[in-house]
Order: structure tokens, then sequence, then C-alpha cells
């Protein structure tokens, strides 16, 4: 399982990593992994303001559907149009090319508040 | 079990084979206009014989609960004793017409305003509606009870609806469909309601609570009056989603804890046929004050006769008649069958054969907690490197099991949820914590069996993935 040191992290499994100014929003490797293969991903439009932990979008495995809840506050920028045709993408590569979508942020003290790799390690190692 | 693939009722078709014969036509002819007529309208074509053959095949491959154990959790799939079937094919119950009018239907009347009694009775409620036609639709109109009381009493700022997250998937569901946000609410460690997460939540936007209890781990909230406390005391209601009435009925009435609104599956506590898509019934109860919002027309005694009746402030009806009759029938018989004394017998067996099966697996298969069970538990799946819960349950298939509810609920990874109702014998019990037990040696020792499972059904292991990703949906694309 892999922890990628540059992001942020949230205890629901979404991930967070800073991109110029926006923030690129997946899911974690240990969320992949405890969902499985990955059948369907759907998401907030672009230029949808959203709230920290608001549901943003949701996952769906064979075995279950999972809300994704947004790390920050801020506007919808741009969302992965690769996922639709492949959502395996984000079984393959969750910190790569199965990124979900990104948001301008519009809180700069929320990314302080998320946890970082060690605490984030720590949390799932709970589980 | 009838292992070859069955073919379909056009392989086995054969040009010009009949299986009725028609009389001659005895009038004139009348041509098919000649824009409607189409060629190559390929229905198959078999004799009588061939087509009763076909599905008697198929219907030897059907898993049932009149053929195998079927410890499904979170479905009670209960044995449908046969006097249920024998009563509601009675013709008096099974010709009844709705439209025949309420005169010439007393009997079926009076039926529906006596189950409707009992099953308020079993949950302290006042009153009750048998309208929705399934566990979901009773959810749905026990929200939109609440929601019409509070706009009643023209509290509109309640957009809020908290759902703890052992909650089955169609609280949030209901909450959505019902025109609120589900917001959800952490367990503790002992799998009950988070209280501190509880009163933190708790505001003036939220309009209640749903809570399955026992809940979807098959754990009893010891704090139920506590939740049912602080959610009124924020101005809430309590709902309770009754999926898991089996473990309570005729020991606890939900109403005397807190519960305002719940919804009951007949097709799971009350024996009536269960799976395949129903046809089902969920009874909401309502304590007194929310009777007038019920979803309606319901039976009301009144001058010594039967009349169905629309509550004052009523949602409305939830389906069209009153709900699927010929399953209440079969209701009100168990219950009839069963009596207080039996009913209550019942969720005491349901509770220590959930028990009796834990403690007989909990060494071969980790159960996240440990403490007593009431009609189902939660064990774990991941026996060994590289062993999953899914392949667990297809390895119960090849011994002759149904597998039991997995990967829910979703809170516990890889679980394995596990109900054998009531109505099993001890000897069943024994065999399938023998089969579990067995299969945990396997995972360690011969985890390819497991891998290859199910070898003893027409087809094996479905590609999901592939199901899922890229449905094919017609038998010849």
């Amino acid at each position: 399982m892999k922890i990628d040191p540059d992001c942020r992290y949230r205890s629901s499994h979404e991930y967070a990593r800073k991109d110029g100014g926006e923030i690129v929003v997946g899911i974690s490797d240990h969320a992949q992994e405890a969902l499985g293969d990955i059948v369907f991903v759907e998401l907030a439009e672009a230029g949808k303001t959203v709230a920290q932990g608001d549901a943003i979008g949701v996952v769906e495995s064979v075995k279950a559907a999972s809300d994704i809840y947004a790390p920050v506050s801020g506007k919808v920028t741009a969302v992965n149009p690769a996922l639709q045709g492949d959502p395996s993408l984000v079984n393959k590569d969750c910190y790569g090319s199965g990124w979900l979508l990104r948001i301008a942020p519009s809180a700069a003290g929320e990314w302080a508040g998320l946890m970082d790799a060690g605490a984030y390690e720590k949390e799932i190692g709970k589980e | 079990m009838n292992l070859k693939e069955e073919p379909l009722l056009f392989e086995l078709s054969s040009p010009g084979r009949v299986g009725a014969s028609l009389p001659l036509c005895d009038v004139p002819a009348a041509p098919v206009p000649p824009e409607l007529a189409r060629d190559g309208l390929a229905l198959p074509e078999l004799d009588e014989l061939g087509v009763v053959r076909h599905f008697t095949r198929l219907s030897q491959k059907n898993f049932s609960i009149d053929t195998q154990f079927y410890p499904l959790g979170s479905c009670t799939m209960k044995y449908n004793p046969k006097v249920n079937e024998q009563a509601a094919s009675l013709p008096g119950w099974r010709n009844a017409h709705p439209l025949s009018g309420e005169e010439f239907n007393q009997g079926a009347l009076e039926l529906i305003h006596s189950l409707q009694e009992q099953l308020c009775e079993i949950g302290g409620f006042a009153a009750g509606s048998l309208q929705p036609a399934a566990g979901a639709q009773g959810e749905l109109a026990g929200v939109l009870v609440m929601r019409a009381y509070h706009e009643s009493r023209g509290d509109s700022k309640r957009r809020l609806v908290l759902v703890p997250d052992s909650a089955h998937g169609t609280n949030p569901a209901t909450c959505t469909m019902a025109g609120y946000q589900a917001k959800t609410i952490p367990s503790d460690a002992e799998g009950g309601v988070d209280m501190a997460a509880l009163a933190a939540a708790l505001d003036e936007t939220v309009a209640g609570i749903m809570i399955t209890n026992p809940n979807t781990l098959g754990l009893f909230d010891r704090n139920i009056e506590a939740i049912s406390r602080a959610v009124h005391g924020a101005g809430g209601l309590v709902y309770g989603d009754g999926a898991n009435m089996n473990a309570l009925a005729g020991v606890l009435r939900p109403a005397e804890v807190g519960i305002d609104v719940m919804h009951y599956n007949l097709h799971k506590t009350f024996s009536t046929p269960h799976g395949g898509g129903g046809p089902g019934a969920g009874f909401v109860g309502v304590r007194a004050d929310l009777a007038g919002f019920l979803p309606g027309p319901i039976v009301a005694r009144a001058e010594g006769a039967y009349a169905l009746l629309m509550p004052a402030r009523s949602i409305g009806r939830m389906k069209s008649f009153y709900g699927n009759f010929g399953i209440l029938v079969r209701a009100y018989v168990y219950l009839r069958m069963l009596g207080a004394p039996g009913l209550r017998r019942v969720a005491e067996t349901a509770v220590l054969n959930a028990n009796y099966l834990k403690c007989l697996v909990e060494g071969a298969y980790k159960v996240k907690y440990p403490r007593r069970c009431m009609h189902e538990f939660v064990a774990q799946g991941d026996l060994a490197e590289g062993v999953h819960t899914l392949d667990v349950a297809k390895r119960l298939i090849d011994y002759g099991f149904h597998p039991p509810t997995i990967y829910f609920p979703l809170i516990v990874p890889e679980a394995l949820m596990i109900e054998p109702t009531e109505t099993e014998s001890k000897e069943t019990l024994d065999e399938f914590a023998a089969v579990l037990i067995r299969i945990a040696v396997e995972a360690r020792e011969r985890p390819e069996l497991l891998h290859a499972a199910p070898t003893t059904t027409p087809v094996g292991r479905l590609d999901e993935v592939a199901a899922a990703r890229n449905p094919t949906l017609c038998y010849r694309s």
C-alpha cells in the first residue's frame, strides 16, 4: 500500500495535493484497495462551489458505493475526463492518472488541518 | 442440482414444431393490413413437453429457502410456513376484487384492520398503515410523515436527517427522496451510535434520526433511550428502521424507547415470501400525534362496519389500492398461528441461533465486535494472504449453502454478515459452522480451492467487474 508523502488526507480516505494554486483530489491507495475494482465514478461538475466535507461524488465498486467528500472548500475547476471511459484508472494509478477532480481553494487554513502522510498512516492502522 | 447449462428457448426451437393445435377458423379471415405485417419475428417453436422440461429444469437450478440454508444477513430469510400459502389461496381471498366496493369486501377489510392493530401492538404504536408495498417504500412513507409533521408546525428550517454509519443503504436514499440531506453519524468502539458525535450534530436544522436497532452489526444499541431523548430535545423525530424487527418482536416495543415512526418488512419478520423482487409489504406505524399524516387509505371500524378512510392530513397514497393484499393475508396467518407467546419465542430463538453460530465460528473467523449479538453477527472473511470474503462466499456455494451477505455493513472490512433465523435446526447450524471452519482451514492450506469456487454450479465464478463495466444485456449481440 502506498501513501503519497506529498499529499494531505481526510479520515474518509480522500487525498489532496497542491498543484500550482489548485488542489488535486482523489482517493488513497488504501481506499481503492479496500473498495476493489471500481466500475463507476460520478463527480460534481466543474464550476460548482463546495464546502469542506460536502459530498462531491460517488465511487462505485462491485462491493460498495462510497461518497467522496471535499477535503477543502472552493470551486471545482476540472474533473478527470478519462474516468468516464475507464474508471479502473483509480485502481491502477490513484495518485496519478486516476485523480478525481481539481478544486481552486477558497479557505487557505484548511490545508493545515488535513492529515499529513504520517498521521494518515497511523489513522488507517487503527482500522 | 441440475448442473448442465440450460439452452435458451430460442436454441431449442425447431422450425414448424408446435405446442398447441388450434381449431379451424370459423369466421372469414381478416387479412393483416400490409403496413402492419412484418417478416422475421423470431418466436421460438417448441412442443408442450419441451417447454415443460425447459422450465422445470430451470426451476431445479433455483436456490431457495425451501431447498437449502440461506443465512443472508439483514434479510431474515426465514422459512415461510405453507399454511400461509394455503390460506392466501382460499377463493374468498384470491378472488376478492378491490373495485367490488367496501360492502362486498368486509372480510378483507377486517383482516387488514386486524393486522394493522396487531402490528401496532407489536411496536407500541397508536396507528399504522399497510399501504407501502416494500420496506424502502415504508421508509419513504415514514420520513414523509416526519416532514409533514415539521411542516404542519411551520418548522421549515429542518433539512438534515442523521443516519448512523452502520445504517442500511436505503436510509440515506430515503432521506434524499424525501427532500432531506443525510448526515452520517459515526459508530463508537462498542458498535453503537457515537453519543458525542450525535450531540454535536443536533441543532434546529435536524429533522430527525433514522436508526436501526439492533443495527447492521447485529448489536443492540443500549443507548437507544438516550439517543431518543437527545433527538427529541433538539425538536427532531426518531425514525426506527424495522428491518431487524425479528430480534425484538414480542420482546421490546420500539415506541417505548422513543421511536416515533417505524416500518417493518412483513416479508422479513412476518414470513411472507421474500426475494425475486417481492411483492413486499412495509407497514408503517406512528405515535398518536402523527396518525393524521399516515399514507392512506387505511381501514377503520365505524358503526359496526369496516371502511377505507384517508387520514385527515395524509401524505397521500404510496400505491394504487391497499398494499399487496395477498401478502397481508400471509402475515396475518403467521401472527395468528404463533400468537403473542409464539412471536416472542421467534425473537428469542433467532437471537439464540445467531449467538450459537457465532460461538461456533469465532475461533476460525475474526468478529470485530465480539460482544453478544442479536439476530445476526458480522464476521470477517480475510482468512489468509490473498483470500477474501468473496472467496469464502463462493466456496460456501460448493458446500450447498447460500453465502451470507458480504461486504456489508461497510464499516467492517471484509464483512460476512450471517443471520441464521429461528427456523433452522441445531443440526443445520452445526453443519454450517463445520463447513465455515473447514473453509478457514482450506484458506490456509489449499487457497486455490477457494479461488476456483464455485465448481459445483452450472457456471463458475462470474466476472463481476466486466459485468458492471460492460454489461451485455441481450443474449445475442
